[in-house]
Parts: structure tokens; C-alpha cells; sequence
């Protein structure tokens, strides 16, 4: 029979070998804030743990069906703590302070991950989502892969640019017929439009200002890059380039617009290295080429 | 003291105070019966059992009973309050302009406020990084509160300046201080990056959603001691409805009650207005309810007014956290929305009876 002190001195070892073996650790109930961790969380196979996301979650469709709870900056604490988490994730976007002030005075386990423009910032998430989950070799499986299709695409990437001027682009989120935002840099847009070896035409600028016709115009872009999204809200491509401006640019002469869907461009998750891939071809294609989605 | 109240003649003085006693009662039933309804109601289920685990017991860390004593109670207190607050600092302001569409923004509180806060969070964003981060959590209340204040004061110093006495100058005055802040928060918009601008949005979208007991109680107390005095100050209000000359030749200090009417609005509103950012329309429309009801008695507007106020806010925010659970849907979507038809509605009424008059 073991003596009370022998079961004392196994105990550290008994609890070792539970926190590393999935079989033991009860099943989470995760909220997602940000739509590309909730594409991280399905890439890991751990969607069944999910309870909730934010209305950028988007992608794969199945998270559309998941309860929503609103926009990543004005959650609402109730209504985060009715889904029953047992961890919430999310972007440093998350907010309200008050609310989350809330969230960690009710006990749950806010996991705040860095969001940053490279792709180095993919592969830390998705090691820190492992092992939230309990899912190391599966992160590390899928680390290895975006790491495998990220350098694949940066091979390309170099291929196609090679051998003419890198193209002039411009970024335009328009969400009303109108209006629109263009990128400068310190955006995820810069970022994208940075490692598809293209220059950003609104480089000097930082962040995302107000279109103004004449800075468009001043930037002469070759290519306008603009989201699936924004090309809906602001009538096709006919009706993005009838924004002040951009018809007049090099971009809008040749009618050479470049359209990708918001999150695979902008969000820097798991669809990322094959974005860039479909980015480059896109930008770096002979003149005349038009839309690519 | 004078009252224009007693002045009146015999039956109408009946009518009128059987109608100053029933339907505040009515307008309270009304209030009490929503308060019940929107504890009832949110995201998570309550149990009867919750209630019995008061927010002294272990049981309130997490779960129905957390959700209720730290969330939901205070979350209801704090609307309570600031509705009633806004309702007050609104009757104050109509009855200081002696003009119905007056309301607490026109003192330059609100866009105060957000000025203040849009230099914070862009010009000066390294404020937040040296600051310790208990520290932090206070400082866009602090500074909305005191940006609110300042604005406020400096308008009345400005408007007894270029028009000593006018109480239409102090509101031309404010209309023009009102832009100039409008441009700084248009300027610092700007500037702004993308997260900063968002931040900016949130604070002048308004909610009620980061309620804690300190708020509720803070804007409960103030709202205790400014409302007394408000009481006070009822006779001379009644008296400045007749206009300014006619008020000053019945003895009535009226630069003094200028300068504490405006102290009051500022301070009520400015709580408000830190805490949860701007709400729409209750200032407004309070006190046109209020007046509905009970006639034009300032002793009898005023409360009437905190309750008109502490109604509409607790229905729109009810509706605002639970219609979309589990999101929250903008607070004053719902003031706007459930004020503005009632507030035509009110005006026909009013019309009709100017015109059979």
C-alpha cells in the first residue's frame, strides 16, 4: 500500500502529465474577438470549442452562424458573460476598458494577443492560441505550414517583381458610395502592399486619411487596390472610380483595380501567404490586366 | 419669497393641484414598473436564488448572481441617475433661457467634454503612457468632467463680457463657443490614427455600459444635492418666466441665479457626460414632458422633469442591451428613437391647445 507521503510526491508528476495530454483537459468555451484569430481557432481544429465571436469573424462561414457579440470596440459584458465563457480572446481592437474592466472582475480569462502588421505576428498567435487550447502540436503542424506556403509566396513574390519597376499602389476602403479612406503607412494595407514588393503611392502619409481628390492625383498610383466589401458599398468598379479624383490617376486611366475580401487581405491570420501570393500576381501583372477577386 | 403659483385663482388652483399630484404618481408607477421590467430582462437569466446571494457573499464572484448585483444593479442605478440628471440639468436650462428648446448642450457641457477628450486621447497620448494605469482609467472621466466645466465657465465669463445680462447673448455666445469645439474635435479627428479615431467615435456615441456601484453612487449623490437645490432656487425660476426686467423689478437677483443655475446644469451634466459619453435627446425632452403633466410650476417641473428623464433612459438603454444580446446596440439610438415621436407627439398636443386658447 503507497504511504501518504509517496501519493504526495506524485502528485506533481500526475498533474504534469495533465496538463499535457489533451484527453484530461475539460473542453473550453472560447470567445473570439478578431476575426482572424476565429480563422486561427478553426485551422486548429478547435471551432467546437468556440461559443461566440465578433462581427468581423466572418471567415470560414460557418463562424457567421456562431452568437455574435458586436463590434470588437463596444462589447458588452452581459452579454459576453450569457455565452458562459471559460477564456475570452481577442486583438488589443477589444474594448471598451470599462467592459473588460467588467469581464476580469467576473472571473473570466481575457487573453489580449497582439495584433501587428508582419507575418512573424501570425505565427506568435497562432503558438499562443495552441497553447490556450491545449493544442501545441497542432499550432506547431500549422506553424510549420503558413511558415512553408508564407516562404513559397515570398519566393514568388521575388520572381514576379523581377525585372520591372515595382508598381505604384494605392489602397481605398470606401464604405459609402462617396467616401472613402485611403492608406498610408503603419496600415496592415502598407504592410501587404510592403511584402508584395510594391510601393505604397501614399507611403509618406501615416494611417488611413480622408481621400482628398489632389493627393490621389499627387500619388499617381499604377494600381488601385481596393476590398470586396468596399467595392459593394461603393457601386463596382465603375462606381469606386467615379470617387473624386481617382479617375484621373494612372490607376483610373488604365481602370486597373486589384480587389481582395477584407479579412484574407487586411487580417493577417491564416489565409495571409496565399493573399500575397494572389496579390502579387495581381499587381504585378501586365498592364491592361483587370480585376482580380 | 414671491409664488406665482398661490397668485392664481381658487378653481384653477384645484385643477392644478389635483393634476400635480395624480399624474406624478402615474409617471412614478410608471417608472417603478420599467425598473422591474429591466432588471428582469439581459443577456443572462436570473434566478430567484441570485437575489437571495447578496453582493456581500462569496456566490456573487461569478454566475446569475454576479451578472445581477455587479452588472445589471449597478448599470440600473447608474441609468437612473444620469437620466434623472440630464432630465434636471434640461428643466434647469429651459427655465434659466426661458426658450423650450434649451437644453444643457447649448452651455457648451457636451462638446466641452468631447474637446477635451479628443485633445487626450490625440495630442496628448503620451499623457496615457506615463500615467499609472490605475490612473488611467480614471483620466477620460476626469478630463471630459473638467473640459465640460471649463467650456461651461468660460462661456458665461465670455457672454457677461461682450453682453452683460442678456440671457439670448449667453445663447449666441454658446452656439459660437459650441463650433469652436466642434473644430477642435474635427481637427483632432484629423490627426487622429485609425485607433484613436475610433476611440474618439465611442466616446461621443455615448453608453452606459462601463457602470460600476462607485458611478452609480457618485452621480446619485450629486444628484441628492444638486436636485435640493434646484428646489430651492423654483420660486425664482416661476418669477424669470414672466422675463428678466419683470423678475429683477420683484427683487430677484438675476445675475445670481444665472451664475447658480448655470453651476448646477454644468456640474449635473458634466458628471453625465464624463461617465457615459453624450446621450441624445432626454435633456430636451424631459422637461417637455414634465410640463405636460403638471403645468408650468417650476416646483413641481423640476422633479417631474428628473422623473421623465429616469423613465425614457431606463427604456432606451433596456432595449439598447438586450434587443441584439449578446451585442449591445448604441444607447442613444434608443433615446432618439423613442424621444423624437413622443416629442411630436407632445407638440401637437400643445399646438391644439394654444390654439382653442
Amino acid at each position: 500500500m503507497l504511504s501518504r507521503r509517496h501519493v504526495l510526491s506524485l502528485a506533481p508528476a500526475a498533474a504534469l502529465l495533465m496538463l499535457g495530454g489533451r484527453a484530461w483537459a475539460a473542453p473550453q468555451r472560447v470567445i473570439a474577438v478578431g476575426g482572424a484569430l476565429t480563422e486561427l481557432i478553426y485551422e486548429l481544429g478547435a471551432q467546437g470549442e468556440l461559443v461566440g465571436v465578433d462581427s468581423t469573424s466572418l471567415y470560414p462561414s460557418d463562424a457567421t452562424k456562431l452568437p455574435n457579440v458586436g463590434y470588437a470596440r463596444t462589447l458588452a459584458a452581459e452579454g459576453l458573460l450569457s455565452l458562459a465563457p471559460t477564456m475570452v480572446v481577442a486583438t488589443e481592437e477589444a474594448g471598451p476598458p470599462a467592459v473588460l474592466r467588467q469581464l476580469e472582475a467576473a472571473k473570466v480569462p481575457l487573453h489580449v494577443l497582439r495584433a501587428e502588421h508582419r507575418f512573424e505576428g501570425v505565427l506568435e498567435r497562432t503558438k499562443a492560441l495552441g497553447e490556450l487550447l491545449g493544442r501545441q502540436r497542432q499550432a506547431t503542424a500549422l506553424s510549420q505550414k503558413l511558415q512553408a506556403e508564407w516562404t513559397a509566396s515570398r519566393a514568388q513574390v521575388t520572381q514576379l517583381a523581377a525585372g520591372h519597376r515595382a508598381p505604384r499602389v494605392l489602397f481605398v476602403l470606401s464604405n459609402a458610395a462617396n467616401q472613402a479612406r485611403i492608406a498610408g503607412s503603419a496600415t496592415a494595407a502598407d504592410a501587404m502592399i510592403g511584402y508584395a514588393a510594391a510601393t505604397n503611392a501614399l507611403g509618406d502619409a501615416q494611417g488611413y486619411k480622408m481621400l482628398s481628390p489632389e493627393a490621389a492625383i499627387a500619388a499617381a498610383p499604377d494600381v488601385i487596390l481596393a476590398t470586396t466589401q468596399g467595392l459593394d458599398a461603393s457601386g463596382g468598379i465603375d462606381g469606386l472610380l467615379k470617387l473624386p479624383g481617382l479617375a484621373q490617376t494612372p490607376a483610373g486611366q488604365s481602370k486597373r483595380v486589384v480587389v481582395m475580401e477584407t479579412m484574407a487581405l487586411l487580417g493577417f491570420g491564416p489565409r495571409t501567404p496565399k493573399a500575397l501570393t494572389t496579390l502579387a500576381q495581381a499587381l504585378h501583372a501586365p498592364a491592361g490586366a483587370g480585376k482580380t477577386a | 419669497m414671491n409664488s406665482v403659483g398661490s397668485a392664481l385663482p381658487s378653481p384653477l388652483a384645484a385643477a392644478s393641484s389635483r393634476r400635480t399630484w395624480s399624474r406624478p404618481m402615474l409617471l412614478t408607477a410608471a417608472l417603478v414598473l420599467t425598473v422591474i421590467v429591466a432588471v428582469q430582462f439581459g443577456a443572462v437569466p436570473i434566478a430567484a436564488s441570485d437575489w437571495l446571494n447578496g453582493p456581500w457573499s462569496d456566490a456573487t464572484k461569478t454566475g446569475g448572481a454576479h451578472v445581477l448585483w455587479q452588472l445589471r444593479l449597478p448599470r440600473l442605478g447608474l441609468t437612473l441617475a444620469v437620466g434623472a440628471a440630464l432630465g434636471l440639468a434640461g428643466a434647469l436650462s429651459q427655465a434659466l433661457f426661458r426658450n423650450p428648446m434649451a437644453e444643457p448642450s447649448l452651455l457648451g457641457v457636451t462638446s466641452g467634454a468631447a474637446a477635451a477628450v479628443a485633445l487626450t486621447l490625440t495630442v496628448f497620448a503620451s499623457l496615457h503612457a506615463v500615467l499609472p494605469a490605475q490612473a488611467r482609467l480614471w483620466l477620460l472621466p476626469l478630463v471630459g468632467f473638467g473640459g465640460a466645466l471649463a467650456v461651461c465657465f468660460s462661456l458665461d465669463r465670455l457672454s457677461r463680457w461682450l453682453a452683460p445680462g442678456s440671457i439670448a447673448a449667453l445663447l449666441l455666445c454658446g452656439l459660437a463657443l459650441q463650433a469652436m469645439t466642434f473644430a477642435v474635435v474635427g481637427l483632432c479627428s484629423f490627426i487622429a490614427n485609425d485607433d484613436q479615431l475610433r476611440a474618439i467615435n465611442f466616446w461621443t456615441l455615448g453608453s452606459l455600459a462601463g457602470a460600476n456601484w462607485i458611478m452609480a453612487a457618485v452621480m446619485g449623490g450629486a444628484l441628492l444635492v444638486l436636485g435640493t437645490l434646484a428646489l430651492r432656487v423654483a420660486p425664482r425660476l416661476n418669477a424669470l418666466a414672466l422675463g428678466e426686467a419683470a423678475a429683477a423689478h420683484v427683487g430677484i437677483d438675476v445675475e445670481r441665479l444665472r451664475w447658480q443655475c448655470i453651476t448646477m446644469v454644468a456640474l449635473l451634466s458634466a458628471l453625465a457626460v464624463a461617465w457615459c459619453g453624450n446621450i441624445a435627446f432626454i435633456g430636451l425632452m424631459a422637461p417637455h414632458l414634465a410640463r405636460q403633466l403638471v403645468g408650468a410650476d417650476q416646483h413641481h417641473v423640476l422633479p417631474n422633469a428628473m422623473l421623465a428623464g429616469a423613465l425614457l433612459l431606463v427604456v432606451a438603454d433596456t432595449l439598447a442591451r438586450t434587443l441584439a444580446v449578446p451585442a449591445e446596440i448604441p444607447v442613444g439610438v434608443f433615446s432618439a428613437l423613442i424621444g423624437a415621436p413622443w416629442f411630436l407627439f407632445l407638440l401637437r398636443g400643445a399646438v391644439r391647445r394654444m390654439g382653442s386658447a
